[in-house]
């Protein structure tokens, strides 16, 4: 079947806040449609394979790989990207220990490892080492920076207070 | 990736009609963790995707009913982790549960969902199969239930029939003290499938369970009768011998993730420390009845 023979859905989804009425096609993924229709390409399409995390967002509070959902999963729900973390021209305190502890080389895999990070710290505020290195173990570091990364994230509690 | 129509009905009749309506040719979604790989690489090619996260009958909580702690077919591995009642009174699952793919994927991945991919070395499947879990279905036929020790049949091969559901998962609430324990062998942590995986569970009375995965073409579950392994200090030959006597059920295969001599020397020394810490945590009185 070709997509021209499969009618587009319509959906609504909130990202970063802002409602948008979309037609999405039902084989587009979420991530298709964060980068493609909205524009938002902080978050990176790596594997597609839901193996390296780099298309990480927070699906109705909770990390998914978005390559893994339809797009059409996402009606009604709210997303969460890595263009949605700044507040006012603030970064976001993750974002901001990433900065400060020169987390980022490439910074390919940074938007779902800042991503992953969030919502571990939204649901775990004092996570010990290991459970840093559990909630990241779905996030690849292709330059292999996973010592700084870790510095990081531990170092966002000092950046919040 | 190709494309093809979707639906999501919102009710279990609805659902149970476009599934016979569209027959070989639908595909139902849940997690949507492995069928999503599955539509990208071309190996299901659909003309119709089922979603089936807006049935409410399939149910995406845990709840006690009666002698059982019945996990709706919408329950997320994440979610599953969490439950203090899952926790404690079967903890291989959790531990099972919690090595399935990333924290992204258990966001998604149902319990359901592994059982139904039918995949040899699925996580969950060993922990489940010790405890007795008993799968309900459901099909326009009506309703069946199939002990899970009955639901595979070869690799993504099972009982489930065209048109047919699950519905939700019966974990058998214990009675008498035990101990569980899950292992498993990767090459690394994370977003791995299982080079080998197994539970053990010994119940007060000595009785041994294991279930083993990744070593054969479904998931396999033993018993040892005699209550001699549930003896701490049964002398090492006589468990060596049950234990090779148990594994020997298992037929290894080689492939990407290792060798079948290597997976059936690791089974045995896998089954060896499951046992132990089984032992450990049965003296711990880890199950509060």
């Amino acid at each position: 079947m070709t997509a021209a023979q499969v009618e587009q859905l319509t959906m609504t989804v909130t990202v970063n806040g802002q409602p948008h009425t979309l037609q999405v096609y039902p084989h587009h993924t979420l991530l298709d449609v964060l980068r493609d229709q909205l524009g938002l390409t902080g978050t990176k399409e790596c594997c597609s394979m839901g193996e390296c995390g780099a298309c990480t967002v927070l699906l109705n509070g909770r990390a998914v790989d978005s390559c893994l959902v339809l797009a059409i999963e996402a009606d009604e729900a709210e997303v969460l990207t890595i263009e949605g973390l700044a507040r006012h021209g603030k970064l976001d305190a993750v974002q901001q220990a990433f900065l400060d502890k020169g987390a980022v080389q490439c910074g390919f895999c940074i938007p779902g490892m800042i991503m992953s990070t969030k919502y571990l710290l939204n649901t775990n505020a004092h996570p010990t080492r290991e459970e840093v290195q559990d909630a990241l173990a779905g996030n690849l570091c292709r330059c292999a920076g996973y010592y700084r990364i870790l510095e990081a994230v531990a170092a966002v509690e000092e950046v919040t207070a | 990736m190709r494309s093809f129509r979707y639906a999501r009905p919102e009710t279990l009749s609805d659902a149970l009609a476009l599934m016979n309506e569209y027959g070989p040719n639908a595909t139902v979604l849940a997690g949507g963790t492995d069928l999503i790989v599955r539509l990208r690489t071309g190996r299901a090619l659909p003309a119709m995707v089922i979603d089936l996260k807006r049935v409410p009958a399939l149910h995406t909580d845990i709840r006690e009913c009666g002698a059982f702690l019945r996990v709706g077919a919408g329950t997320v591995m994440t979610d599953l982790i969490a439950d203090e009642r899952v926790r404690s009174r079967f903890p291989a699952l959790a531990e099972a549960a919690h090595s399935v793919g990333s924290v992204q994927i258990r966001n998604r991945a149902t319990l359901a969902g592994n059982i139904c991919n039918a995949s040899p070395a699925a996580d969950t499947v060993p922990a489940m199969l010790v405890y007795g879990a008993v799968v309900n279905l459901v099909s326009q036929a009506g309703p069946r239930c199939v002990l899970l020790k009955d639901f595979f049949v070869g690799p993504g091969r099972s009982v489930l029939r065209r048109g047919e559901l699950v519905e939700s998962i019966d974990l058998p609430l214990p009675t008498l003290k035990q101990g569980s324990c899950f292992e498993r062998i990767t090459r690394r942590r994370g977003v791995d499938l299982a080079t080998i995986n197994l539970c053990c569970l010994v119940k007060a009375s000595g009785e041994t369970l294991f279930a083993y995965g990744a070593v054969a073409p479904t998931p396999l579950l033993v018993r040892d009768d005699s209550g001699k392994l549930g003896n701490p200090s049964l002398n090492e030959r006589e468990k060596e011998r049950i234990l090779r006597r148990l594994v020997a059920h298992a037929s290894p295969i080689t492939d990407v993730r290792a060798e079948s001599d290597y997976r059936a020397a690791m089974l045995l020394t896998t089954s060896r420390r499951a046992l132990q810490t089984a032992l450990e945590r049965l003296q711990l009185q880890e199950v509060t009845l």
